[in-house]
């Protein structure tokens, strides 16, 4: 479908794949913070997952070893905020830029030797008689794996947050870890758990970027995009459903710029570099734009320390 | 470690004293510097990034490596890499100094100023800035002329596309970057008069995503050759995926694009390198701005892909020829802007100070430039 040269098809294709390391990440992120957790190292956790990833890939070929490898990578990232955050209960914020800056240099360290090995990409899967519907098939059906379970784990993440017990006694404790704590809930130990899982799939975006597209590894891979995942979660109004519509629409916007400017349509290329940051902001503040609701969805107990009593 | 600092400081003291003693001792005489011959010297280079396997800083490596080898053991070298434009590079560069080197390569724009400040202090030393415009009697400045390879790799280009679109991913609109463009449309449309450029700038040296992004949109959408002025692989490994054609920037990639890489155009700073320690060894060096192309041995194209046939390799090598010996300018009229604008007529070629402020797409560039 092309509408002046614009192929729609190609556009809305790499918008899910410009969206997935962000999908990835803001779902971790948003987990965390469900909790009452802040977590600032999101930059820091992809590029620890994205190197690790791409070392295991290297080493031992497999693809999967790589994933997974980047989500244990995340994970231990993430154990550290954790560990300073909870059980020492230190400064979310500072502990989580600090986590970020850690990350950066860590993931430079471990990448050098690796750095310029030029690896195959994952294949795209074709789905069978889906992937042969006209428009729909190439868009949705001819996807690498990762896309479609980035989608999976997203519709996990909202189902496990609004229709399952955990998930209620996650929300529980983000939102008065006080009260979870006197039904017995060991609210330390659920924020573990959330920060970590939060950190191995912000290990696992990273690797989307170094195993899948653009599947290089060097310095500084990431680029800023675990800083964009901690901003959806906020305009997504800690809605996972949302989290995922911003990452796609910040993906979509960003590609879109450049298909415009290859067609020589005369914006200047700095606003549309702008484009993405602005439109996902507009639409997702006009999502979220009930206040009371806002409200409601906004963990009361984030950034705060929690001190177990009586 | 208490020893080596005090020896460090020590050091420093006398160097110190030495260069005050110089530099009142030289104030009233010549503006050059007065250098003496001699059988040994440090050199001394300062990365702006790590030095990995390709790019900007790998390339400096490769001429620092280049010298060492052909000096032999006149030379020995030191390197700092990835060390931040601002505060931290003038206390590399002083360090370096007080270090006792001969000769000091500093190579980002952004280490002007610094160069500048510690030159001062070390008027014994000789310092080269790569790409900046502030010189003194201690301090030179280079500058690759890039455009000459640009040109060569659009002819290459225009004689490979079948869809006469190119297309060209790009950083940031600086008058560099535009002369890139210009050069490459200006090479590819000198043999092929219906090629154009399509451009997309990604406003970032360093996002691969990005990069391969913008050149996926750019081969959608019907290029066949595209090439790029940013940071990392991206481009021709994207190309290379697609089987299309790709030219790389700063270094060859080859290993990541196979013969889908037609050539790169490559920064080589070797020859530069040897010349200026040589001159510095027998005495002889002075300031001066170097803005060396082809000709001098700082730009150069990668071997070409074995798709590119004889005929064309032949043409390309022949240009190369004219622009070594000043037959054939990349910027020699008739320079037609994109709005029609004629910028050098028959007969005449764009000054250099033209080409440094250079804020126009000439014709054959499909897209618009942004304005500032």
């Amino acid at each position: 479908m092309e509408i002046a040269g614009f192929n729609i098809v190609t556009w809305l294709a790499a918008t899910l794949v410009m969206g997935t390391p962000l999908v990835l990440a803001g779902l971790g992120e948003f987990l965390a913070e469900k909790t009452g957790v802040l977590n600032l190292g999101t930059e820091g956790m992809m590029l620890v997952g994205a190197v690790s990833g791409f070392i295991a890939f290297v080493e031992t070929d497999s693809q999967i070893a790589g994933f997974a490898v980047s989500m244990l990578a995340g994970a231990a990232m993430a154990s550290l905020f954790a560990l300073l955050t909870q059980t020492f209960r230190a400064n979310q914020v500072a502990s989580g830029l600090a986590l970020t800056i850690f990350g950066v240099g860590l993931s430079a360290f471990m990448g050098r030797p690796y750095e310029g090995e030029g690896i195959q990409g994952l294949a795209k899967l074709h789905i069978p008689l889906l992937s042969d519907i006209p428009v729909l098939g190439p868009i949705l059906f001819q996807q690498d794996p990762m896309v479609y379970l980035s989608i999976a784990i997203g519709a996990a993440v909202i189902y496990f947050t609004y229709h399952t017990r955990a998930g209620l006694v996650m929300r529980a404790v983000g939102e008065s870890p006080e009260s979870a704590h006197a039904m017995g809930y060991r609210v330390i130990g659920i924020r573990y758990l959330a920060v970590l899982s939060g950190g191995a799939l912000a290990g696992l975006g990273g690797a989307y970027m170094s195993l899948v597209e653009p599947h290089l590894w060097v310095e500084g891979l990431v680029a800023g995009r675990g800083w964009i995942a901690v901003a959806l979660v906020v305009f997504a109004s800690w809605r996972p459903g949302r989290v995922m519509a911003g990452a796609y629409l910040f993906g979509g916007i960003t590609r879109l710029g450049f298909e415009l400017q290859g067609l020589g349509v005369p914006i200047p290329s700095q606003a549309l570099s702008s484009l993405p940051y602005i439109a996902t902001i507009v639409v997702l503040v006009i999502l979220s734009r009930d206040r009371t609701k806002l409200r409601l969805n906004r963990p009361a107990s984030l950034t705060k320390p929690f001190f177990a009593t009586g | 470690m208490r020893h080596g600092r005090l020896k460090r400081a020590l050091l420093a003291l006398t160097t110190g004293l030495t260069a005050a003693a110089f530099s009142t001792a030289t104030l009233a005489a010549s503006d050059g510097i007065d250098l003496k011959p001699k059988d040994h010297i440090k050199v001394g280079f300062v990365y702006v990034s790590p030095i990995g396997d390709a790019g900007w800083s790998y390339q400096h490596d490769q001429g620092r490596k280049a010298m060492e080898e052909r000096l032999g053991d006149k030379v020995t070298t030191q390197f700092v890499e990835n060390v931040p434009e601002g505060a931290d590079a003038e206390r590399v560069i002083r360090q370096l100094a007080s270090g006792g080197a001969d000769l000091i390569f500093t190579t980002s724009f952004g280490y002007m100023n610094p160069t500048i400040k510690v030159a001062k202090r070390f008027p014994n030393t000789v310092f080269e800035h790569a790409t900046g415009y502030k010189r003194a009697k201690n301090v030179g400045t280079y500058m690759p002329r890039l455009y000459e390879g640009r040109y060569l790799a659009g002819m290459i280009a225009g004689e490979m596309t079948e869809t006469n679109k190119l297309g060209f991913v790009a950083a940031f609109p600086i008058p560099e970057v535009v002369r890139a463009i210009n050069a490459f449309t200006r090479g590819a449309r000198s043999v092929n008069p219906d090629a154009t450029v399509n451009v997309i700038w990604i406003n970032a040296w360093y996002d691969p995503a990005k990069a391969r992004q913008a050149a996926e949109t750019l081969m959608d959408q019907g290029a066949d050759v595209v090439t790029h002025h940013t940071d990392s692989h991206a481009v021709v490994q994207a190309a290379a995926e697609r089987d299309k054609y790709a030219i790389a920037y700063h270094s060859d990639m080859s290993k990541y694009g196979g013969d889908s890489q037609l050539t790169a155009v490559v920064h080589q700073w070797g020859d530069f390198y040897t010349k200026r320690a040589r001159e510095v060894l027998n005495g002889t060096w002075t300031s001066r701005d170097v803005w060396g192309g082809i000709a001098s041995g700082m730009v150069d194209l990668a071997e070409l892909s074995s798709d590119v046939p004889d005929d064309v390799r032949q043409e390309v090598m022949k240009a190369r020829e004219a622009i070594v010996n000043g037959e054939l300018q990349p910027f020699g009229g008739p320079v037609v802007a994109k709005d029609g604008s004629v910028k050098a007529k028959e007969g005449e070629t764009l000054s250099d100070e033209a080409l440094l402020k250079m804020d126009y797409y000439v014709e054959g560039v499909a897209s618009k430039l942004p304005k500032k």
